[in-house]
């Protein structure tokens, strides 16, 4: 029974992740009074790069055709370990965590190393800039995974996302859960290169990170790359609706489809900070970020208490 | 274990938290008026016997001088001088953040070792009225304006007042009114001062006032 409903969840996010952008660009139009992209606009957009060539440059190696295959492959393996609430993750052990950081560390070690590989020397500051934030922002994930598993006494992502009910909320470890939560959040906008640290409309700016390291890529990489951007956006996004959506009913079928909308609503706040927010100075991205690690070590000190 | 209590007392953290991370100064006065809100819930929560209307009073009393009207004078006094922002602080915001984290663990540890007479309301209580007071001593020590070190000595002073919560609410009170009296004096002389300063010497850099020669 949860083997079933932990690969419809893997399925459902295999099909739906494209879904997630779309909600944020409509919800973004909706703010500024336009009508926006069709929802299914990332289904399309994958579409077309699936039917288009690939261009190579001759500089580039097999790293550069490497980059978006292990890139899709890792967030591929990513879906199957979280846990959607209280749907345990497809693939779950002790320390599974640890597994989860280190396949989103390799993804963004492959997708700077084929950027690097083009020569360019735009891409080599993309680079640079996305590996200073991820060093950044991968304690705050961590520590604040840790702090779940001190709450939880269990060192597997799908019995930590067990524990987090609503009993657990309203007792003296909902604090510390709600700044694990805050500092997720910041991990999630920092990671998928959203709006108060990245500017993900921003394609020829200088102040992008994220898109200016995959420039050189076109056609079915390309897609494999937005791809695995979609359901890394989905990873991180089933990491922060399992505490802010502490329905653990005991249906797992309830549990799922909760946690689906949860998805979606997620994605819609998303496009609401995208309006209402105005993107950091670049300066001021590490001092996000390293606020977001304070969060962290704050709920572990609250849990250790 | 009141999980309310604890709650507000993690905004309390946070609060110091921002005051430490943030450059303007009209948004770490706001971060004070704030601190001493959530001071007034703190009194009303950690009630075990139920509130009376004096306590009531007090809280309202408490909340109203240091959530309205210091915040206020602060506010005038920051338009007066023309001061928006702590550009060049001695310790930067982020080591201040992380040095804030180091002041939390040292907080939690003394507060552990403690031993204080009374019954204590809750273990956190003490351990957050201790970071309050050293995130006070830290903004008075790190920041260059005089208005930053202003409301390092209003956190101070929130600290202690927590600290005084964390114990028997009814006796002390007194002594508390004392303190927010002291308080209330010393901010309204600070904003003369400072307004003073500007208007012979153009700044509120305090580190500069070393230069002067008679």
């Amino acid at each position: 029974m949860s083997l079933l409903a932990s690969l419809i969840h893997v399925v459902c996010a295999l099909l739906l992740a494209p879904l997630l952008p779309g909600i944020i660009n409509r919800v973004k139009a909706w703010y500024a009074g336009r009508r926006g992209p069709p929802l299914l606009q990332a289904y399309y957009d994958l579409w077309k790069l699936l039917h288009k060539g690939a261009v190579y440059s001759k500089t580039t190696t097999w790293l550069f055709v490497a980059g978006p295959i292990v890139g899709l492959a890792c967030s591929g393996l990513a879906i199957l370990i979280v846990p959607l609430g209280g749907v345990p993750g497809l693939v779950a052990f002790p320390g599974d965590f640890i597994l989860l950081a280190y396949v989103l560390g390799l993804s963004r070690f492959f997708t700077i190393l084929a950027a690097l590989d083009t020569g360019s020397s735009f891409e080599g500051m993309g680079a640079s800039r996305e590996a200073f934030y991820a060093a950044l922002a991968e304690p705050a994930m961590l520590l604040g995974l840790a702090a779940m598993t001190v709450q939880a006494h269990s060192l597997s992502l799908s019995n930590v996302y067990a524990a987090v009910t609503w009993g657990a909320m309203t007792t003296s470890a909902g604090p510390a859960l709600l700044l694990v939560a805050a500092a997720l959040l910041i991990v999630f906008l920092a990671e998928n290169a959203r709006i108060p640290v990245d500017d993900p409309n921003t394609h020829l700016e200088l102040t992008m990170i994220h898109e200016v390291m995959v420039l050189d890529h076109s056609g079915p990489d390309l897609a494999m790359i937005e791809y695995g951007a979609m359901l890394k956006l989905w990873v991180l996004g089933t990491l922060l609706v399992g505490i802010l959506v502490p329905v653990r009913s005991g249906f797992l079928g309830v549990d799922l489809i909760v946690g689906l909308g949860g998805m979606l609503v997620l994605a819609g706040l998303v496009g609401v900070v995208e309006s209402t927010i105005a993107r950091l100075r670049l300066v001021r991205v590490p001092q996000f970020l390293v606020a977001a690690s304070v969060l962290s070590i704050l709920a572990i000190v609250l849990v250790m208490r | 274990m009141n999980p309310w209590l604890d709650s507000v007392l993690v905004l309390l953290i946070l609060t110091n938290l921002y005051l430490l991370g943030s450059s303007r100064i009209s948004a770490c006065i706001q971060s004070v008026a704030m601190q001493a809100v959530l001071l007034g819930l703190i009194l009303l929560l950690a009630q075990p016997e139920g509130l009376g209307p004096r306590l009531l009073l007090l809280a309202a009393a408490g909340t109203i001088i240091k959530a309205g009207i210091l915040p206020w004078l602060l506010r005038r006094a920051a338009r007066e001088v023309g001061a928006q922002t702590e550009v060049e602080p001695l310790v930067g915001f982020t080591t201040s953040l992380l040095l804030g984290l180091v002041l939390l663990g040292a907080a939690l540890h003394v507060a552990g070792r403690l031993r204080l007479p009374g019954q204590e309301r809750s273990s956190l209580l003490v351990a957050v009225a201790l970071f309050t007071t050293m995130v006070g001593l830290l903004l008075i020590v790190s920041r260059r304006k005089a208005l930053m070190q202003t409301l390092g000595y209003l956190a101070m002073e929130n600290g202690i007042y927590a600290f005084g919560l964390a114990f028997a609410v009814d006796e002390p009170l007194l002594v508390e009114m004392g303190v927010l009296l002291d308080v209330f004096v010393a901010v309204f002389v600070m904003g003369i001062a400072i307004h003073h300063i500007s208007r012979e010497f153009d700044h509120i850099d305090t580190d500069r006032l070393s230069a002067l020669k008679d």
